[in-house]
């Protein structure tokens, strides 16, 4: 019984100690919170500008990344202070409710449609809607995120850009509700096409270590543009927002510096995003 | 590091608050009888079946900014994790000490009373001579805490130093296709698992040598 109640105390005191320790640790700089997107953390953007604004700024930014919609849903409701998302759409949307101030451009990449190699709806080259229109009149597995993310808002526009109606419950649609990496992983495993943005798939490549697998079968439409914007969650509608650090952020993010430093990042040797808050600056 | 850091504080955390609030209640469910009793039990067993991902959701609607404790700013840090937990676990412990207390033989409860001893010391002794299986009942909840995701991502927001467990790290690496890594997370929780049970059978054999 003895070493039962020491063990106790030693416990307890240990549950002590961590929570001292833990709420030293986040008492430390000012921190932002931003709700992103997938594809900005899991290409590790995110990991490598977090340093570097720190570095210039003393903020230190916390992030949860989700789908876009999700994303927008924490910013409405004042869960974070900033957003990142890449949805022109939805953030049209998110603006025009008041949602959120001070929408800028970050940066852009591009959408690519991957394929089986032999490629069986045979849309190699073809304008984006044409293939799509192609793959659904063969009934050729699509594989879709189907989970409001930005990729999915975006498949959505170019099918309906395609005149594919009733794909909801077609055969050939397949919905998997999950990340875009996991989402392609379907696809290679069903031999299906999927719309994904680029930097994923240069990862997804990257994991085949020369292994055969999906290809691009369709890029360069300017229809396939992927567009990142920020927005701070607005301080009208949630007084208790970060909403001076959430312009910090911004302003830093779209600095000539911070575009810059985008446009070095890369991964497996390739540039995944390309600045474009420098095109409207002055606007 | 940091990641086993925060599971372990999530975890200790939130074991203490389901210990704290599932003993009393299993004990009274399984010590007395009183009106409106078969029906919690029923609500606590169903309890048992609550999808995670539905308590992420609930605690949720109650911790964000625009839910009713949007203020105590619980939302995406490890005390918001631990009460997702907490409803978790609770049920798991109430359920199981109840049933022990009631398994328990009813001459015990008659020779404490022959000897003096008043409630809060026949309550006590009683718990003591369950302890096993109360012990199992608090290593069934540690299991299902420490091993879940999904209310822990939705609480937590897998915020990397702060608010990142082992699971939510799994979750992430096998998004982003790093599947050895999640591979070798998934390695490490069996590990603290086994550490503990077999440190708690040695603890067993020692308290009944």
């Amino acid at each position: 019984m003895r070493i039962n109640r020491k063990g106790s105390i030693i416990a307890l005191l240990l549950v002590v100690l961590m929570l001292a320790f833990g709420s030293l640790a986040a008492a430390k700089a000012p921190v932002l919170r931003m709700a992103t997107t997938t594809s900005t953390d899991n290409t590790g953007l995110l990991d490598y500008l977090a340093p570097i604004l720190l570095k210039d700024t003393g903020i230190e930014i916390q992030w949860v990344s989700v789908g876009t919609g999700k994303a927008l849903e924490y910013g409405r409701n004042g869960d974070v202070d900033v957003v990142l998302t890449h949805s022109p759409s939805q953030e049209d949307k998110f603006m025009s409710e008041g949602a959120g101030a001070n929408r800028r451009k970050v940066m852009y990449n591009d959408f690519v449609l991957i394929g089986p190699a032999n490629d069986p709806a045979g849309v190699k080259g073809k304008p984006v809607t044409e293939a799509l229109a192609a793959i659904a009149a063969k009934g050729q597995p699509l594989v879709s995120r189907a989970d409001k993310s930005g990729t999915h808002t975006a498949e959505l526009k170019l099918l309906k850009a395609a005149g594919v109606k009733d794909f909801d419950k077609a055969k050939w649609y397949v919905q998997t509700g999950q990340g875009m990496l996991k989402t392609i992983n379907i696809a290679d495993e069903q031999g299906g096409y999927a719309l994904t943005d680029r930097g994923t798939f240069i990862k997804y490549e990257a994991g085949l270590k020369g292994k055969p697998g999906l290809v691009i079968v369709c890029e360069g439409d300017p229809e396939l543009l992927n567009r990142y914007s920020v927005m701070a969650v607005s301080p009208l509608k949630h007084p208790h927002v970060k909403y001076d650090l959430a312009l910090k952020y911004i302003d830093w993010i779209t600095s000539s510096k911070v575009q810059k430093d985008i446009a070095d990042f890369k991964v497996e040797g390739k540039q995944l995003f390309f600045p474009e808050a420098e095109i409207r600056a002055g606007h | 590091m940091n990641i086993l850091f925060t599971t372990l504080r999530l975890t200790l955390l939130s074991m203490g608050g389901i210990l704290l609030i599932g003993l009393p209640v299993g004990f009274a469910l399984g010590y007395f009888d009183f009106p409106g009793k078969r029906a919690i039990r029923t609500a606590v067993d169903t309890l048992l079946a609550l999808p995670t991902v539905v308590i992420g959701l609930l605690v949720y609607a109650f911790i964000s900014r625009r839910g009713p404790l949007g203020g105590w700013e619980l939302l995406f840090t490890v005390e918001g994790m631990a009460i997702g937990q907490i409803i978790l676990g609770t049920p798991i412990v109430a359920a199981y000490t109840a049933a022990a207390i009631e398994g328990l033989d009813d001459r015990l409860r008659q020779t404490l009373l022959t000897l003096g001893a008043s409630g809060g010391r026949l309550a006590l002794a009683s718990l003591w001579e369950a302890r096993f299986l109360v012990l199992v009942a608090a290593l069934t909840a540690f299991g299902r805490i420490i091993g879940e995701v999904g209310s822990a991502m939705m609480l937590g927001g897998n915020i990397k130093w702060h608010t990142r467990t082992i699971t939510t790290a799994i979750t992430l690496e096998t998004g982003k296709g790093e599947f050895a890594l999640g591979i070798a997370l998934g390695v490490i929780l069996i590990l603290i698992s086994l550490i503990l049970n077999i440190s708690l059978s040695l603890l067993r054999r020692r308290t009944r040598g």
